[in-house]
């Protein structure tokens, strides 16, 4: 069992797409329900990750190998480090609520629908799972065809625009990636006289810099579209209003941190000389910050509430890369946090617009106002979700900003400055909505009768906010799970980073943060500075 | 036996005298002995046991040269050679030569053109094939040349009563044979330097004058301009979205995958084996022709709304990657082409079936306009044609991925990074208007109810493609296993 648990925690949603074809499509009851439970099963099989996974332990675990194309040197290899089992968890967790949250949304091709979506959940879990390229490329891939399809059949007016520019997007991207894998394919082939995918081969093939410069641009533009980071954010704002709201969610929550993955998987471990060059770090860090600030103005301007929550993981995800790219176990570890209280609070925020979309069929934010008289139970469960985004303490997002911040500010003074910009800008925005549309009196004689949120709907929301609570509250296992992974890494990207304090702690040092509501005090970040 | 025709002669050609033997029997048959319209059911037959025997044949002299370990069996004094690249892409031509027939049944019936010899047409152009992956010798491969381009002539006019189908076969036929000229030219040079019609004879030759010589030079210029005419590369490719969609949909599907691939195969012959010596002089030039190529068929396949000339200009940008294969000219880029080729013949007949299901009684079904809804009306057709599209586009897990993975492999391998760049863009290019085809079935509704053609030879084919399809993309090692050990015996 033990060995093949991600195998089944893979092909679970294959599975079920499989028995989903031989479903009638006329039997849309039968074929919703399915889906439902196939997902749920998705995630019931995800949890013994959960407490089989051992804190602490250096390596992937739960590994499984096994020959797949010899010729090719690819291999089906899966394993699962701190990294990937808090994101396989988002994945698992989300795919099924997301799922759920199509319930009424989406009455027409529901079968196709459905099974679109265990082929997406299929392709996303892969991707965080495989060990070996050949795999993580067909996976990533993979991914890209049932999102075309949930954008371009399920989605709004524009969706076919939307959804043709995000295949072209990240297809663009993930070519460019592909040759930057041959690159490193061809080059352990030189060394070592035999093919192989397997990262654990690559990680042994000697790059010259400027080798090495050209593999990480090549991944940076696979890696950063998905991401996306700054001047290749344009597809995101499109697909996210276009699509169905579990598609939203879904693209949110999970496919957008298959860009981060990528960077803290491949990108700095395969690379370490370009990941640590000056200039690159640099030009990262700059368009990180460009993305931070840039999203959250024009979230401040947007007229529609979804692409104001759009605009909103730009601003999010480029902390993400930003904490990546500071380089130390603060910044990354954070950096993976906050990765998962973006899927979290942002899943939140779509799927809470896709509530009043129901109802009202439209996003405008002035069609909106005073929502919270007629709707309570919704006006409580958004101001969480909102303040979870902009990162109230207490709640996930302050955790994950602030420690990422913490990692910026020991690579850079001047980065963590700007960023902060992007917290303040991020609780303007949030609020500006919640007011503008919750707040106030009833000005749309329309919004008097739309019905508060059902059974169903409350559900949807209930794991999620207590995993926000979960985060922001006691998230100590958290960098548990993230320590020896992270500072595998750093140590990689910065050998003997970690070289003054082994002396005296025998083990690389936990990123300390404390519960959030005693973050106020002095936190002891410095302890982690070593010798530079 | 006399020493001009000894036992080895005979079974080094032996595939193509049944397919010779069989075409002529067609013939007689359909005239003679089949005059009933409803009778030609039993030409099948005939072109089964035709690629049986073939396939025999070819299996035959596959297990001999394993057996005896020999590389090549070279008959006619070095006429002939069967090697196993000359198998590798036979076996290409049975495959894509059964598709076609059985697929065409049901076709020209529904388009009205049902005449026995156009089974003998297929085989003999096969035979014509066979020259192409075997010869070694200019005018074998002259000869084999002509007769499958001759086979087509008249294959591509067979719908004669439609002025499309004429206007295409009347073109194909000018620009063919203007082509042809130019081959002719540069094989008289040739033969010229050399004194000889061996290939081997006149790579020595070529070999040992210097690569400024200008006839060495305006051999190889004419001959490469001949061939790649026959594989359409720009900018010599005018002719074939004009051929491919005024042909009947059948025989565009032969025409794009198996003449394709026989040219290919000669194309590497004269390159790899007279013009070898000068790869310094018709590197650059090869690469600037597929990087046209790659971007004519491209661009302009972006607007077209008739299918069959949306996927005509695929495969002139398809004959782009190829190319970079041969550019690159390793080991890996020489395979990749044969994997190419392999995965090529299978997803691009598929594509092409699915367009000959949509050809009914009075329903032409090549527009955009026709494949509209097509997941509503026939969702196996649209999953198989969005398999075969995806796989066209190399998008994994499909077998077109692992035609493009090799290709680039070699590019990265030989330090082509600029080029890489490029034929990897294309791909997104190419995404989009596959993807064109792929909006039009599954989000638009549909424009009229009549159900597809559909017979069980069709059906058979469509599931064995997209099977192959998908199979060499998910676990595509017994294909490379066969690919590999066929190149380098």
């Amino acid at each position: 069992m033990d060995q093949h648990l991600l195998s089944i925690v893979l092909l679970t949603p294959l599975a079920g797409l499989l028995v989903l074809i031989f479903i009638p499509a006329s039997n849309k009851n039968l074929v919703k329900l399915w889906a439902n439970l196939a997902s749920l099963a998705g995630f019931l099989v995800s949890l013994p990750l959960v407490w089989r996974f051992q804190t602490g332990v250096s390596g992937f675990q739960f590994e499984e190998k096994a020959d797949w194309i010899p010729t090719l040197g690819a291999h089906y290899h899966l394993g699962l480090d701190g990294i990937s089992l808090l994101l396989v968890m988002l994945t698992t967790l989300m795919g099924f609520i997301a799922t759920l949250s199509s319930w009424n949304g989406i009455q027409d091709r529901l079968k196709e629908y459905y099974a679109m979506f265990l082929l997406l959940q299929t392709g996303m879990i892969g991707v965080f799972l495989a060990l070996d390229f050949f795999l993580f490329y067909i996976f990533w891939e993979l991914v890209l065809v049932p999102m075309y399809f949930i954008i371009g059949v399920w989605g709004g007016p524009r969706k076919l625009y939307a959804a043709i520019k995000f295949f072209l997007y990240t297809l663009a991207g993930s070519v460019l990636m592909l040759l930057g894998i041959l690159t490193l394919y061809f080059q352990h082939f030189s060394q070592f006289g035999f093919y192989s995918f397997e990262i654990s081969e690559l990680l042994k093939v000697n790059l010259s810099l400027g080798l090495q410069e050209w593999v990480f641009w090549l991944f940076f533009l696979g890696f950063a579209i998905k991401v996306p980071m700054f001047p290749f954010h344009t597809w995101l704002p499109d697909a996210h209003v276009e699509a169905p709201t579990a598609g939203s969610v879904i693209l949110a929550a999970v496919l957008l941190k298959m860009g981060t993955y990528g960077f803290l998987r491949f990108s700095l471990p395969l690379l370490p000389q370009a990941s640590m060059d000056r200039g690159i770090v640099q030009i990262l860090a700059v368009l990180s910050i460009i993305g931070i600030i840039y999203g959250a103005l024009v979230s401040l301007m947007q007229q529609d509430w979804k692409k104001l929550v759009a605009y909103s993981s730009v601003s999010h995800l480029g902390f993400c890369t930003l904490g990546i790219f500071s380089l130390n176990p603060n910044g990354i570890a954070g950096s993976v946090l906050q990765q998962i209280n973006h899927g979290i609070s942002t899943g939140m925020l779509f799927l809470i617009i896709g509530i009043v979309y129901e109802r009202r069929h439209t996003r405008l934010i002035s069609e909106y106002g005073g929502l919270a008289h007629v709707m309570p139970r919704f006006a409580v469960i958004f101001a969480i979700a909102m303040l979870s985004s902009a990162g109230l303490p207490l709640l996930n997002g302050f955790v994950g900003e602030f420690t990422i911040l913490q990692g910026a500010f020991e690579a850079n003074r001047a980065w963590a400055a700007f960023a902060v910009m992007g917290v303040i800008l991020g609780a303007a925005y949030l609020l500006w909505l919640y007011q503008r549309t919750m707040l106030g009196q009833v000005t749309n004689g329309k919004n008097l009768t739309i019905p508060d949120m059902s059974f169903r709907e409350v559900a949807l929301f209930v794991p999620l906010i207590a995993w926000a609570i979960w985060i922001g509250v006691y998230p100590k296992p958290y960098f548990e799970v993230l320590q020896r992974p992270v500072a595998e890494i750093v140590e990689r990207v910065r050998p003997g980073y970690f070289g003054g304090v082994m002396a005296e702690r025998q083990q690389p040092p936990v990123p300390i943060v404390r519960a959030a509501g005693q973050a106020s005090r002095p936190l002891q970040a410095p302890l982690i500075r070593g010798a530079r | 036996m006399s020493q001009y025709y000894t036992i080895n002669d005979h079974f080094a050609i032996i595939p193509a005298v049944m397919l010779a033997l069989f075409g002529c029997a067609i013939l007689l048959f359909d005239f003679w002995i089949f005059p009933d319209p409803r009778q030609r059911k039993w030409l099948l037959i005939f072109v089964a046991l035709a690629e049986g025997f073939t396939g025999f044949g070819l299996y035959r002299q596959q297990a001999w040269l394993s057996s005896q370990g020999l590389s090549e069996l070279s008959g006619f004094q070095g006429s002939v050679t069967v090697d196993g690249f000359g198998i590798f892409f036979n076996w290409i031509f049975v495959i894509a030569a059964i598709v076609v027939a059985v697929v065409s049944y049901q076709y020209l019936e529904n388009a009205g053109e049902h005449h026995g010899e156009y089974y003998s047409l297929i085989l003999f152009a096969q035979c014509g094939m066979y020259f192409l992956a075997t010869g070694t010798d200019l005018i074998t491969l002259f000869i084999g040349l002509e007769l499958m381009a001759l086979c087509f002539y008249v294959m591509v006019g067979f719908l004669r009563r439609e002025k499309r189908s004429n206007e295409a076969a009347i073109k194909y036929l000018l620009l063919g044979a203007f082509s042809t000229g130019f081959l002719a030219y540069g094989f008289s040079l040739m033969y010229g330097i050399a004194g000889s019609t061996k290939l081997d004879a006149i790579a020595a030759a070529i070999q040992a004058r210097p690569p400024w010589d200008p006839v060495v030079f305006l051999a190889m210029a004419t001959t490469a301009i001949g061939l790649l005419f026959k594989i359409s590369a720009a900018p010599f490719h005018m002719w074939a979205p004009d051929a491919y969609e005024g042909a009947p949909t059948t025989v565009t599907a032969y025409l794009s995958v198996a003449s394709k691939a026989a040219s290919i195969a000669f194309l590497l012959r004269i390159f790899l084996g007279p013009l070898g010596s000068l790869r310094a002089e018709w590197e650059p030039m090869l690469a600037a022709v597929a990087i046209l190529t790659m971007t004519v068929g491209n661009l302009a396949a972006i607007n077209q709304t008739n299918i069959k000339r949306l996927l005509a200009y695929s495969s002139i940008s398809h004959a782009g990657y190829m190319l970079l294969g041969l550019v690159a000219g390793n080991d890996t880029g020489i395979k990749g082409i044969a994997v190419y080729v392999m995965v090529y013949t299978f997803m691009n007949l598929g594509a092409f079936l699915v367009l000959v299901a949509l050809r009914r009684q009075n329903i032409i079904g090549e527009d955009m306009d026709d494949i509209a809804g097509l997941m509503h009306k026939s969702p196996g057709y649209a999953i198989l044609m969005l398999i075969f599209l995806l796989s066209l586009a190399g998008i994994p897990p499909t077998a077109g991925f692992l035609g493009k993975y090799y290709i680039f492999l070699s590019l990265i391998e030989t330090g082509h990074y600029g080029l890489a760049v490029v034929a990897t863009l294309y791909v997104a290019v190419a995404i989009y208007y596959y993807f064109n085809v792929v909006r039009s079935m599954f989000v638009r509704e549909m424009t009229e109810k009549a159900p597809l053609a559909s017979s069980f030879g069709l059906r058979l084919a469509l599931g064995v493609t997209g099977a192959l399809t998908l199979a060499i993309g998910i676990y595509p090692e017994p294909f490379l296993q066969m690919a590999q050990t066929s190149l380098l015996r």
